[in-house]
């Protein structure tokens, strides 16, 4: 078997937000996050090491470096000072995980009921949804890969599930893009 | 050794490589591609099983699903032993072992033959009119008797090993079979662009081309045409073809379900593989070719090992290379099994006569048979079959009327051949919900009215022959990907010669038939006799009949005998058979295994097992863990040689005396932030929050509509507006899910937003007189003396350089604090506090002592104090109230006369007389200890534990108007007798609350 046919692996930490609020607070946020926070549903904006994540009509969750955290939240706060907003640190509440490979999509799809051909699930497109009998965030950041969010007493169980989702298709953590 | 009637060549199998198998300790010989059934047949063994009632020989009758006979056991060790599998469906592989069921001690001598003699006594509805009396036979005899003839086969009796996988998937459009019209159908979708799923039971795609044997499609041999099609579909990377793979139930929103089969025909199953897989489909259009099934003839003895189904002695002999036999009799009301006969004639099989119960034998297939040389006998039935253990005989009659048994000729044979026509396989659209509709020219029941997105297409719709199921899978995959969205879909015709399909058909019992055995369910041993004195006995609606008789209600659900026995019922009573009605088709097709349906859900993903981020440093410390909900809680740390009674006695001791260390971590936790904050929490919570200063807490209780209490924790105020809300375990998720409807149902206007924090936070919970100096040299950049940081306020600082969100709060009445970590940091947090409070006596504690701790006080736990019913009142929390908010959620029904009715269930304490007497949790309370039956409890228990603080037992109770009786002394259950309890304050310790501050 190829050995890139899928892999899995634990993202290291980050800093992480969830981003609450009125027009105002987000386009502020926006402006000092350095990403305009996406207002079409389900769709991820990147630029750099930064990402927003639409998980609901006033609701973001905000990706950073593990070491911008701090620093970050600060200025965030600062941005949106006078409008009305909700800023909250979830940085330790959840794990990332990557799953990468052509066998990607069957691996996610053996617990997550969406359709996520490429059609249907572009890169770029992110959602809450569930793995099994775990809530997750999905998160299509390449054409075969995915990121998945999930509350970190949750990991074990969507890591384990996917581990034997992989199991048939061969052995090898290896992350995309190395 | 067995004799051999495998044909010279040809056939699917490859003879290059034999295979060895064992079927009831006898060795065989196969080839890949045989199934068990026809590496059986090609070893001349037709006798396979037993029947379920009278425990007759049964040999295989079919080459399909549909097989009622042939069930057998699979055995790879004693957790893979697989029971009641057609041998049919079972692919041959390397040191297969099988064997035969419901027979002992062997399947040639069969004790529970005696059943058949004595048939006599066992008519249709046996059971009901036997087992009626004496009542108390039933559990004695009758019951036991009754569990051990029922039932086919034995159940592994060890776990199973293997995996099995689950697979949510989508297509445009999913094609169930890939018979000649199925793959027709794909081609065409495929072709249009659309993503096509392709499935079929049979190891090999092509359903009835496996077996054809001079067909041509577009100028080739129907196999070539097959295997270039199969491969041309097989490079499209939007089609999936899944073969092994049954469609077994057809759900609501055009969802399938598949069984896929990954190892069970492999000799050695790779371990990477999973055994089975469930596929669950999500298709925009269906297309059903799901094929016919031959219907077997109902004469008498027609169920004796040897006599088959005519076309699947064709399938035998083409697919397989197998001659089902070397003299053969057919009886039929339809032309194909002339096919049959051609086919077995010019393999060398003898053919002894072919009756036609059509008085006119006419048509291309019966000429042919003629200028072959066959003797065809038309207006001839057959009334019974001679040999034990297979068909020696067959004995024709001519149909003249009033012709009877004794005029018929037997013929030697070891061969029976039967066609009764076609039953179109309308399982899956009928599980759909589509109506199905009679054909009368058909005689037989097609899909009508279709409710959800599919259509059939070939046998299933009654559309039958190669070039006409080509054409008409076509067609149907084209409307299908049209339907999806695929507007140029274009259907594929297809230049085809083959041999005409004919004509006929019966469906009913054969003349002269009754008064002896024949069947027409095989499996549940249900006789032509049996449905007319069904009949007789009143039962005219098909489903009572089904019931009485249990026609059709075998594993196979009646495949092979449903229409039969409609047309038997159809003429007892006299009316066409659409006027019978038709039994429901439910899934699954074919049975499926519980692991398939339990998928990857079992052993340690059963459920998620939720851990704390100290989970692992209470396991290395030997804590005793309990379930809460999906979170592993450490109920004690036993030290050794220690029960939970003294682990407990001393965790106790411990906070009280010294300091304890608790993981807290589960609580959950909400952050209510927004300028609308405290009108959200005032809104939300019985208890009011504007005056609440920032850098305070209070204890919070959260109501339903109802007016009885939700949940309740210890809401922070971290700044003017942001909240930091904890709720009980278990209900962190149902409370915020109710305040997120309130949000965006009730008050959208609301400048408020709620995130969840549970898992963001460890929480360390210190408590104990000692916990203030425990804490003193780690926390940086708050003042926690007891005037800078009273009971119930919270502070941000850091701890050890990590920051943290540090409550003053107690839910054991001693002084405490719950040390906030994010979750990363609690381990090596818990570990500095425990470590800086080695010199104070730093004990870990776990839930239970957190529960005795608790009770001392008289602290509720939402769910255990409380049942649904409980009002703040009930449980003497009226002073949580905020009396004069405008409103909050369940305010109004608070304000019902029957929320403050006396007489109404309070929380008490209760201390045993004896002190050491520990109540039952749940137990009643009664008012006087000899009160006659039946008698109305005053309430019951609600916790119930040993004190070591007090020295005895304490009990909390609901009890009716429970306040009002301070001092009376009532009863509560046991199992021996109500012992006596006097009624206290809930609060058995420290009452005035000095020890919060005590250090």
């Amino acid at each position: 078997m190829p050995p890139d046919r899928a892999a899995l692996a634990r993202l290291p930490a980050a800093s992480r937000f969830i981003l609450r609020g009125k027009p105002a607070a987000v386009t502020a946020a926006g402006n000092v996050f350095g990403i305009g926070l996406p207002e079409q549903a389900c769709r991820a904006a990147v630029a750099a090491d930064r990402a927003a994540l639409w998980l609901g009509p006033d609701e973001w969750l905000l990706l950073a470096p593990e070491s911008e955290g701090a620093e970050l939240g600060a200025t965030l706060a600062r941005a949106m000072a006078g409008a009305a907003h909700s800023l909250v640190d979830v940085s330790h509440r959840q794990i990332a995980i990557e799953v990468s490979g052509p066998n990607a999509e069957a691996m996610l799809n053996a617990g997550c009921p969406l359709d996520l051909d490429p059609g249907a699930f572009p890169v770029g497109m992110c959602t809450r949804t569930v793995l099994a009998k775990a809530e997750i965030v999905l998160w299509r950041t390449m054409p075969l890969c995915f990121r998945v969010e999930v509350s970190r007493s949750f990991a074990a169980y969507v890591w384990r599930l996917l581990e034997g989702a992989s199991r048939e298709f061969g052995p090898q953590p290896k992350r995309c893009g190395e | 050794m067995s004799a051999n009637f495998r044909t010279a060549e040809d056939g699917r199998i490859d003879r290059s490589r034999p295979l060895g198998f064992r079927f009831d300790e006898r060795s065989y010989q196969g080839f890949p591609g045989d199934t068990l059934a026809s590496a059986l047949l090609a070893n001349g063994v037709h006798l396979v099983g037993r029947s379920f009632k009278y425990h007759r020989p049964r040999g295989i009758l079919s080459a399909g699903a549909d097989e009622p006979n042939a069930l057998v056991a699979v055995r790879r060790d004693e957790a893979r032993y697989t029971p009641n599998l057609r041998a049919t469906q079972v692919e041959l592989y390397q040191g297969l072992s099988a064997e035969s069921q419901n027979r002992s001690p062997s399947l040639a001598f069969d004790i529970g033959a005696v059943n058949d003699r004595l048939s006599r006594f066992f008519p249709a509805g046996f059971y009901y009119k036997t087992f009626m009396w004496p009542r108390k036979a039933w559990e004695r005899w009758y019951e036991p008797w009754i569990r051990a003839m029922a039932g086919l086969g034995r159940a592994p009796t060890l776990p199973d090993p293997d995996r099995y996988a689950n697979r949510f998937a989508h297509c445009d459009v999913l094609v169930v079979g890939a018979g000649p019209a199925g793959l027709a159908a794909a081609l065409s979708a495929a072709e249009a662009g659309a993503r096509v799923i392709l499935c079929d039971e049979q190891a090999e795609f092509g359903g009835s081309l496996l077996a054809e044997s001079d067909a041509t499609i577009e100028g080739k041999p129907a196999a070539t045409w097959l295997a270039e099609t199969v491969a041309l579909l097989a490079l499209k990377p939007r089609v999936t073809l899944l073969p092994r793979t049954t469609a077994f139930g057809y759900f609501a929103y055009n969802m399938v379900g598949l069984a896929e089969r990954l190892t069970e025909h492999l000799a050695e199953p790779d371990p990477a593989l999973p055994r089975e897989r469930l596929w669950q489909v999500r298709a925009r259009e269906v297309v059903l070719a799901a094929g016919a099934i031959e219907r077997p003839l109902v004469f008498p003895g027609n169920d004796r090992p040897g006599v088959m189904l005519a076309d699947a002695t064709r399938t035998y002999l083409n697919r397989y290379g197998v001659k089902c036999g070397s003299r053969a009799v057919v009886v039929t009301a339809h032309d194909a099994a002339y096919r049959a006969a051609l086919e077995l004639h010019r393999a060398g099989v003898a053919i002894a006569a072919i009756a036609d119960l059509r008085t006119a034998a006419n048509g291309p297939l019966p000429e042919a048979a003629r200028a072959a040389g066959l003797p065809v006998r038309p207006a001839t039935t057959i009334t019974g079959t001679g040999g034990r253990l297979r068909v020696t005989a067959a004995s024709l009659a001519p149909l003249a009327a009033e012709s009877d048994r004794r005029g018929a000729e037997p013929l030697t044979c070891d061969l029976v051949l039967m066609s009764g026509g076609f039953t179109p396989s309308v399982h899956l659209f009928s599980q759909s919900r589509g109506k199905l509709r009679f054909d009368g020219e058909l005689a037989a029941y097609v899909p009508g009215h279709s409710v959800q997105q599919e259509r059939s297409a070939g046998a299933c719709r009654g559309v039958f022959g190669l070039a006409a199921a080509l054409a008409d899978g076509a067609a149907a995959g084209e409307a299908a990907a049209r339907a999806a969205g695929f507007s140029a879909a274009r259907a594929r015709s297809f230049a085809c010669h083959a041999s005409g399909f004919g004509t006929g058909g019966i469906r009913s019992v054969l003349p002269n038939a009754h008064g002896a055995k024949a069947f027409v369910d095989f499996q549940n041993d249900v006789t032509a006799d049996d449905l007319v004195l069904a009949t007789r006995e009143g039962f005219h609606s098909i489903e009572h009949v089904k019931r009485y008789t249990t026609t059709g209600m075998a594993t196979d659900q009646g495949k092979t005998s449903n229409m039969n026995a409609l047309g038997i019922v159809s003429e007892a009573l006299g009316k066409p058979i659409p006027e019978i009605g038709l039994t429901t088709f439910r899934m699954p097709y074919t049975p499926v295994s519980f692991g398939i349906l339990a998928g990857p859900s079992r052993d340690e993903l059963f459920d998620p097992v939720r851990t704390t981020p100290i989970h692992d440093w209470a396991t290395a410390h030997g804590a005793v863990f309990e379930d809460v909900g999906q979170w592993k809680r450490a109920r004690y740390f036993p030290a050794p040689g220690e029960d939970m009674e003294r682990a407990v006695a001393r965790e106790c001791r411990a906070v009280r005396q010294s300091t304890g260390i608790f993981d807290a971590s589960t609580l959950g936790k909400i952050e209510v932030v927004g300028p609308d904050a405290v009108e959200f929490m005032n809104r939300i919570y019985v208890n009011a929050w504007s005056r609440l200063g920032a850098g305070r807490c209070r204890y919070g209780l959260v109501l339903r509509e109802d007016g009885f209490i939700a949940d309740d924790g210890v809401v922070g105020r971290l700044a003017e507006n942001r909240f930091h809300v904890t709720t009980t375990t278990g209900g962190a998720t149902r409370v915020l899910a109710q305040m997120e409807d309130y949000l965006q149902t009730e008050w959208p206007e609301l400048e408020v937003w709620l995130t969840s924090v549970t898992e963001q936070w460890a929480v360390i919970a210190v408590q104990g007189p000692r916990s203030r100096a425990v804490l003193e040299g780690l926390v940086e950049g708050i003042d926690i003396a007891s005037r800078a940081m009273p009971h119930m306020s919270v502070a941000e600082g850091r701890i050890r350089g990590v920051p943290t969100r540090l409550f003053r709060v107690s839910y054991t009445g001693e002084l405490g604090f719950e040390v906030n970590v994010p979750a990363d940091y609690g381990r090596a947090v818990w570990e500095e506090i425990f470590e800086a409070g080695q010199p104070h006596g730093i004990t870990p504690y776990g839930t239970e002592t957190m529960h005795v701790l608790r009770a001392e006080k008289g602290y509720i736990v939402v769910g255990q104090e409380t049942d649904g019913t409980a009002t703040p009142d009930d449980v003497g929390l009226t002073w949580a109230v905020g009396k004069t908010k405008p409103d909050f959620v369940g305010k109004r029904s608070l304000a019902r006369p029957a929320m403050r009715a006396p007489g109404r269930k309070q929380l008490v304490g209760l201390l045993t007389e004896d002190p050491h007497f520990l109540l039952e949790e749940g137990a009643q309370i009664l008012a006087a200890p000899n009160q006659k039956a039946p008698t109305k409890p005053l309430g019951h228990v609600t916790s119930s534990y040993r004190s070591a603080t007090l020295g005895r037992t304490i009990a909390l109770a609901m009890i009716a108007g429970g306040r009002d009786r301070m001092g009376e002394m009532l009863y509560v259950t046991t199992a021996e007798r109500p012992v006596p309890a006097k009624v206290t304050s809930p609060v058995f310790y420290d009452p005035e609350g000095a020890r919060l501050d005590a250090a």
